[in-house]
């Protein structure tokens, strides 16, 4: 029997390729994604297969949360209209708030979910306790005092004669009554359009909006 | 590839001259691989790839003057009522007393449904109605809604339950004919609208 004597080979692999490849796709997932906005309401959208992207700038934003609590924003590209609003609310319903407080709603990402009688103590509030409040929300499933109306009347007052994207932002599981008492706010205000936003989600196959994207 | 040439100019040297001893210039890439993945690994997740997408959503004006408000056509009407843990309530047309139309499904088989109601109806005629429960969740009102669009179904209202129908709601639900008093008197008021 002739013995065989397999050669030795050296285990090591050489890592250059595989380093190669990891940080190609590290500098590719850097370059084309963007961070999560730091957000204080956690929010869960639902999907839909909706493809026209959600409007960025000019947003007055109504957020649901999962016990569906009302939240009310606007983004910080439009800081004076925000000043118009916090103005405007102030002087619809008698709320004194001293122009600190004002400020205090001029903060970037400031939302407030809070009754117009709370709203004082909760202005007063600084930025970081603030965001660790548990908020009770606009009130909006009493019709007669759908605080929230209140809010979109301002907001659409300071946007007279400009565009204003209103997005409504909810969480899956919000129950409907919230929902029902933001549109009521809506058409209150004789607002009837408005977006919701959502997670894209592809068209199942073989129905008839997805024969329609085909053609 | 990750080394150097360090094989000498080719001179020999001279006798006495110590050769010092090479080194090899070969590094170890496997904790820059790790570097490379665990990076990548932390974009991922803190990052958002998608941008997120809005549903445009119209609504009717609330009028009161006959003259103003949509005729439907009750038999081309498919009325959707959206209850809790997903569940749907359906029916064909206008409400039997005995509710004997009155069915149950659930959000995978709605589809089905609503196509087979687009076929058998007219296009003129057929309208869903869309009746979201106090149970019912956002996330249902929206897959709903997105179900609308995937099936083009061009027109579709959103109205708020009547009395009746969230008492067989209730009813197929529980069982007992009214495991929830609170829940019939809250729709009440609505069913006016």
């Amino acid at each position: 029997m002739p013995k065989f004597k397999l050669p030795r080979k050296s285990t090591s692999v050489d890592m250059t390729a595989m380093c190669d490849v990891a940080f190609l796709l590290l500098s590719f997932f850097i370059l084309t994604t963007k961070f999560k906005p730091a957000e204080a309401l956690a929010v869960t959208t639902p999907k839909s297969v909706s493809t026209n992207p959600a409007e960025q700038k000019k947003v007055v934003m109504i957020t649901m949360d999962k016990k569906g609590s009302i939240y009310f924003s606007m983004s910080d590209d439009a800081a004076e209209q925000k000043q118009e609003v916090i103005d405007k609310v102030n002087e619809l319903k008698g709320l004194n708030l001293t122009p600190a407080e004002k400020k205090s709603f001029m903060r970037p990402a400031a939302y407030v979910g809070v009754p117009f009688s709370q709203l004082k103590s909760y202005l007063d509030q600084p930025a970081e306790t603030a965001a660790k409040l548990a908020l009770p929300g606009i009130p909006v499933t009493d019709t007669l005092n759908n605080e929230l109306a209140v809010w979109v009347r301002a907001a659409q007052e300071a946007f007279k004669g400009e565009k204003m994207s209103l997005l409504v932002k909810g969480d899956n599981e919000a129950k409907y009554p919230s929902f029902k008492g933001v549109i009521d706010a809506f058409k209150k205000n004789e607002i009837f359009k408005f977006q919701m936003i959502t997670d894209p989600e592809g068209v199942p196959p073989g129905t008839d909006l997805y024969k329609t994207r085909e053609k | 590839m990750a080394e150097m040439d360090t094989s000498g100019g080719g001179h020999k040297k001279g006798p006495g001259v110590k050769k010092a001893k090479k080194l090899s210039t070969r590094v170890d890439l496997t904790p820059m691989v790790d570097l490379g993945f665990l990076l990548i690994t932390f974009f991922i997740f803190t990052t958002t790839m998608s941008q997120p997408t809005a549903m445009k959503l119209i609504l009717p004006k609330d009028t009161d003057k006959p003259e103003e408000q949509n005729k439907v056509k009750a038999s081309g009407a498919l009325t959707l009522m959206l209850s809790k843990n997903n569940s749907i309530f359906y029916y064909e047309g206008e409400l039997e007393p005995t509710g004997a139309n009155f069915k149950s499904t659930n959000f995978k088989d709605v589809r089905d449904i609503i196509i087979n109601k687009k076929k058998s109806t007219k296009a003129d005629d057929f309208v869903v109605v869309i009746k979201p429960g106090p149970e019912s969740t956002y996330k249902n009102t929206v897959d709903i809604l997105d179900e609308m669009t995937i099936n083009e179904v061009k027109r579709y209202a959103m109205v708020d339950l009547f009395s009746i129908e969230q008492q067989l709601i209730t009813a197929s639900e529980g069982g007992a004919p009214m495991p929830q008093p609170g829940a019939a008197p809250a729709a009440a008021p609505a069913a006016g609208q």
